[in-house]
């Protein structure tokens, strides 16, 4: 019981994770980029790349796999979704599913369609406590998202970069008239969102192992951030676990086949009665 | 004009195939408050828009402290020193009063004058002092008014511009802010352009005026003059001019003289 609680909360850290990465693109450029999965699946294999074909050691090839990850989240604003901002969301939804799709091919065939395990410091490591069996890999996946929320959270809090950004994604138009530079600013987020979506593929890759489709776990972390209230960052956190725990717990409990189902008839019940979801707000500005 | 802090000349804006702004020239004097009347639609707003760059024009020039900064991108503007007080009060709703005067100073490095400046705005507006730790969308219409005057100051302009700063304010409040306009303009020795449709309050405070009609240029006189003029005054102020016989034509044409 206690260990399948610590396991669905550890699956919903990566959904909250990933869906943290469509709140804050979202929040700051109203795009939904459905390409935030495959990001993720990127990131993965990136560390992976460094960990195995170059030797680097773990935590090495983490920064280094987060790093590059996020600047190629940079790049692909400034190169590319720049270029859609005002255009109907439509277009946008298109161009970022088509990207994922570029992602998954590009994946394929820079590292084969194989399925890879990534060594990490806490593969097949287990702590007993109190008659539970903890793996480490579980607990660093609770504990990389708590940490890196409350570093986010002072980002965004405490430094000047950080309250710009939230300046620019609530009102674009007098950030801009402040001379905070907005377009670098959504690089930034991008930036971001990408670097967050890599170390949820790192953290990820020892219990899921890697492999070009796991970015199609994208699409629960998706239906996460509708739960938690899309554009609410504590409800993509609130949300993802929710969906990590409905998951886990109805697969022990309930016939099989539902587990795959459970996340969405949620979902559903808590549109039906609140459609702003969990955290949401229906956002009203005074004249 | 030889000692002019910006100068616009010939300048055509559109918004899409629409032609907002036909050829507009003027200049601004540093030190002056400078004013544009006009109508709804006449163009004033996209001048100022013009100006701070969130809008290029199509043809034109505008120069400011001797360089052309037509077509920058408005970050790069606001750098230069001129500071834009949009129009309706553009807060940013979900941060605390208090930060958004911090985003006023944005471009700034030095903290201690970015402290002290902190202060100078409060001793403008001391309503902002109690308000501080608020969220700037749970103020009122005039308080949010108010910081977004405050907030440009943060950024220490050399010149502002302030678009409809009375637009949705009470009678009371629209004089408190244009005394504080007229201060700051005193004892900081900002230049500001006023784009007001209150014709009656903008002619009062500022020096020199220019009239604007359907993106032109019809009338420049200052102030004083201006509020002498029978068409300003007919169609501006709302004053009626009644003939001898104390009946009014039923329409009078504008002469612009």
């Amino acid at each position: 019981m206690l260990q399948l609680l610590l396991n669905g909360l550890a699956v919903g850290c990566i959904y909250g994770l990933v869906a943290l990465g469509f709140v804050l693109i979202y929040k700051a450029t109203e795009l939904v980029n459905f390409a935030q999965g495959d990001l993720m699946m990127l990131g993965a294999f990136t560390c992976y790349m460094f960990v195995v074909w170059y030797g680097a050691g773990y935590w090495l090839a983490f920064v280094l796999a987060v790093v590059t990850v996020a600047l190629f989240g940079a790049a692909l604003d400034s190169a590319v979704l720049r270029r859609v901002l005002g255009q109907p969301q439509f277009a946008v939804v298109m161009l970022t599913i088509g990207l994922g799709a570029i992602f998954r091919s590009f994946a394929s065939i820079v590292w084969g369609s194989e399925i890879y395990t990534l060594p990490t410091p806490f593969s097949a490591r287990a702590t007993r406590i109190a008659g539970v069996t903890i793996s480490h890999e579980y607990i660093s996946i609770i504990a990389g998202t708590v940490i890196l929320c409350a570093a986010l959270y002072a980002f965004f809090t405490f430094t000047r970069v950080g309250v710009a950004m939230q300046a620019a994604s609530q009102n674009q138009l007098a950030a801009y008239y402040m001379g905070i530079p907005v377009k670098r600013m959504f690089s930034l987020i991008w930036a971001i969102s990408a670097g967050v979506a890599a170390i949820a593929g790192i953290l990820l890759a020892p219990v899921s192992l890697i492999d070009i489709n796991l970015g199609f776990l994208g699409l629960k972390a998706f239906a996460a951030a509708v739960l938690g209230g899309f554009g609410s960052i504590p409800g993509a956190l609130a949300g993802g676990v929710t969906i990590g725990l409905i998951e886990l717990f109805s697969g022990a409990y309930l016939p099989q086949g539902v587990k795959d189902v459970a996340a969405y008839v949620v979902l559903l019940v808590v549109l039906a009665i609140r459609p702003q979801g969990m955290f949401g707000t229906i956002a009203r500005k005074k004249v | 004009m030889a000692d002019a802090l910006l100068t616009v000349s010939n300048l055509e804006t559109y918004y899409g195939p629409i032609m907002a702004i036909r050829g507009v020239s003027f200049s601004v004097p540093a030190g002056a408050i400078v004013t544009i009347l006009g109508a709804n639609g006449a163009g004033k707003t996209t001048i100022l828009k013009t100006i701070c760059g969130v809008m290029d024009p199509l043809k034109g020039t505008v120069t400011f402290e001797r360089r052309e900064i037509q077509g920058l991108d408005p970050d790069a503007v606001t750098r230069l020193g001129i500071s834009h007080v949009p129009e309706g009060r553009e807060v940013f709703p979900f941060l605390s009063a208090a930060e958004n005067l911090r985003m006023g100073a944005y471009t700034r490095r030095d903290a201690a004058g970015v402290a002290r400046d902190l202060e100078m705005v409060y001793d403008y507006f001391p309503v902002l002092r109690s308000r501080a730790d608020q969220r700037a969308g749970q103020l009122s219409g005039g308080e949010q008014q108010m910081l977004t005057i405050a907030r440009a100051l943060m950024a220490r302009p050399t010149m502002m511009l302030l678009d409809e700063p009375s637009l949705g304010l009470a009678p009371r409040l629209v004089k408190e802010i244009f005394e504080i306009i007229v201060r700051i303009n005193r004892d900081r020795g900002v230049t500001i352009l006023l784009v007001e449709q209150n014709a009656n309050m903008a002619l009062h405070v500022a020096d020199y005026g220019y009239v604007l009609e359907i993106g032109r240029i019809v009338m420049e006189d200052t102030c004083a003059r201006l509020l002498d003029k029978e068409d300003i005054k007919e169609f501006y102020l709302g004053m009626k001019s009644s003939s001898v016989r104390g009946t009014r034509r039923w329409k009078r044409k504008k002469t612009w003289r």
